[in-house]
């Protein structure tokens, strides 16, 4: 019989592509490591507790005593504040989109919408933010940086969700129909639940977009050696500290940026197991 | 007759085609219906037309009458979650929700506000999956997720769903087909004992399935009502080519 494989035109098209897939794969995967192995290497020595538990003292940016607590919790209450604000914006428009507008014009008109505001550069948003608080007279703050991040993070996070949303399986929202629920009823206690980790996954994107974000904060959360106690204190975030660091002239300095990037690595890492985690407990009644 | 549904002149459209042409009917109270006929008949549509299920999707149209209990169910000042309260549904594949057995149960209890405190919720759960034939299964493991339970008992579960807010009506499209022969005995036995309640309108392709459960039975073909009557004139004296013709396996 003629099973045995003769090396057709398709074959080969198959072996080459198979080679192209496979090079672009080590290649990414040869980059995140070498990143990792830089801010690892570079950023441990000069990662001691001092750097993690004190702000920055006189002449830190010299090379003398201190730490960057200011960024680290500048960091957590900025992109922490943004991202819960934006959820609790953003997860509305995302089952308003979904459960009344669907695929209708409206719909599709801010679905591109927020796909343009996706694409905006951060700084755009930053510059923004900055001109509407000299307008209404706000200094930078805490929450004049929340607020921009927000802004930074909702079409991002909308759209997501939107496309999380997009896989609920109609015949469950049927079966909570069939027993008299309202559509409202459908998207807030059958919906959510159901899709509750993809959900996650998007807080957690925005979330990565919010706290890797400098160009934003710069102006509107502006940036202090100390640690804010209110939301009208300007916060320093780990971005700017990494950047202001890494430009001293000081090698020492410079080595206490990658010390800063390593911990930004370690928090954004910390918060994507602790949200698996999360997932994993809340979707334990997910319909497979 | 003593009808509980009627349907006057209905007529529904997916976009441009018609489903259903013209139907008349009268479904008797409490007892079971049984509608037959080939695929793509309008059986399903039939069904979802009862339950107001047919405008969820966007591109319908329906004219004419499906008056319950003398009430047209379309008409204007009507709440359309009190007629799918009314009319439950069990669909052709068990869906509970994403939430615990015992949860599956009391939602809808709670949707409507017809059960207070623990105790009350308690029973009314206890009650229904033991209507359902369901209870001495699953009453050790009421909090565990409703898909870890089998499809069949998944199926007996939408059925304790379904029963628990208190339906005057039941609809099943083919409830049984995606279940094994024990599991469909079973609802089969439970839909038997129901009808001294409940009306009850079941689709089925199973001829066999038909005899055992009907009462009364509805043939339909290209979107129209063939012939309908009770299960002894449409089984042993059919009056129509297309129905005898259906019934001895021709289709
Ligand atoms: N959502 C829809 N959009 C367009 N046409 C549809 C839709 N649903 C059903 N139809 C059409 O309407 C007709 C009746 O369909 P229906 O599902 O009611 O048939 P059925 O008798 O339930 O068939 P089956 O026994 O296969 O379940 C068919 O011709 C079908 O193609
Ligand atoms: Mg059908």
């Amino acid at each position: 019989m003629g099973l045995k494989k003769h090396w057709q035109r398709r074959h080969v098209v198959e072996a080459i592509f198979k080679y192209v897939m496979l090079i672009s794969f080590v290649l990414v995967l040869a980059c995140l490591g070498y990143i990792l192995w830089t801010v690892f290497s570079k950023g441990l020595p000069s990662l001691t507790w001092a750097m993690i538990s004190q702000t920055p003292k006189g002449g830190y940016y010299l090379g003398k005593e201190g730490g960057i607590l200011n960024a680290i919790l500048g960091s957590l209450y900025l992109a922490m504040g943004g991202t819960l604000l934006a959820v609790l914006i953003g997860l509305p428009i995302a089952l308003y989109l979904q459960t009344y507008l669907r695929k209708s014009h409206w719909g599709k008109f801010i679905r591109i919408s927020l796909d343009i505001l996706w694409g905006i550069p951060s700084i755009v948003y930053g510059a923004f933010g900055f001109s509407v608080m000299l307008a209404v007279g706000m200094r930078s703050s805490l929450l004049g940086g929340i607020i921009v991040l927000a802004l930074l993070e909702l079409p991002i996070m909308v759209r997501a969700m939107d496309e999380v949303l997009q896989q609920m399986p109609k015949d469950l929202e049927h079966a909570a129909l069939a027993i008299g629920a309202t559509k409202l009823e459908v998207a807030l206690k059958i919906v959510v639940r159901q899709m509750m980790s993809g959900i996650i996954s998007a807080i957690l994107l925005a979330f990565g977009r919010g706290i890797g974000d400098a160009a934003s904060v710069l102006f509107t959360a502006g940036y202090t050696d100390r640690v804010p106690t209110s939301l009208t204190n300007p916060a320093a975030s780990l971005p700017l500290a990494i950047f202001f660091q890494l430009s001293t002239p000081f090698p020492e300095v410079q080595q206490r940026a990658y010390a800063s990037a390593l911990v930004l690595t370690i928090i954004v890492l910390a918060v994507s197991l602790g949200s698996r985690w999360l997932s994993v407990r809340l979707s334990k009644y997910s319909i497979k | 007759m003593n009808s509980h549904i009627q349907v006057k002149n209905l007529n529904v459209f997916y976009g441009k085609s018609q489903a259903l042409k013209n139907i008349n009917l009268e479904i008797p109270r409490n007892q079971i219906t049984v509608i037959m006929g080939p695929s793509g008949c309008g059986k399903t549509t039939l069904l979802k037309s009862f339950n107001r299920f047919i405008e969820l999707d966007e591109m319908t149209r329906i004219s004419g009458q499906v008056k319950v209990d003398e009430q047209d169910i379309y008409a204007r000042d009507i709440d359309v979650t009190e007629v799918r309260k009314t009319i439950g549904l069990l669909s052709q594949r068990p869906y509970p929700l994403p939430m615990s057995i015992y949860e599956n149960v009391a939602h809808g209890l709670r949707m409507h506000r017809m059960k207070k405190g623990k105790n009350e919720f308690d029973q009314a759960v206890q009650h229904y999956l033991q209507v359902a034939g369901l209870w001495d299964e699953v009453k050790d493991r009421l909090h565990e997720p409703a898909t870890s339970l089998s499809i069949g008992q998944q199926q007996r579960l939408c059925l304790a769903r379904g029963l628990a807010i208190e339906p005057e009506i039941i609809l099943g499209d083919e409830p049984t087909s995606a279940l094994d022969p024990i599991s469909s005995q079973h609802i089969e036995k439970i839909l038997m004992s129901l009808k001294k309640d409940y009306t009850i309108v079941v689709v089925t392709h199973i001829l066999r399935q038909a005899k055992r459960l009907a009462d009364y039975v509805i043939f339909m073909y290209l979107g129209e009502v063939v012939e309908a009557g009770t299960a002894q004139q449409i089984f042993e004296d059919p009056q129509m080519e297309r129905t005898k013709g259906y019934l001895s396996g021709q289709f």
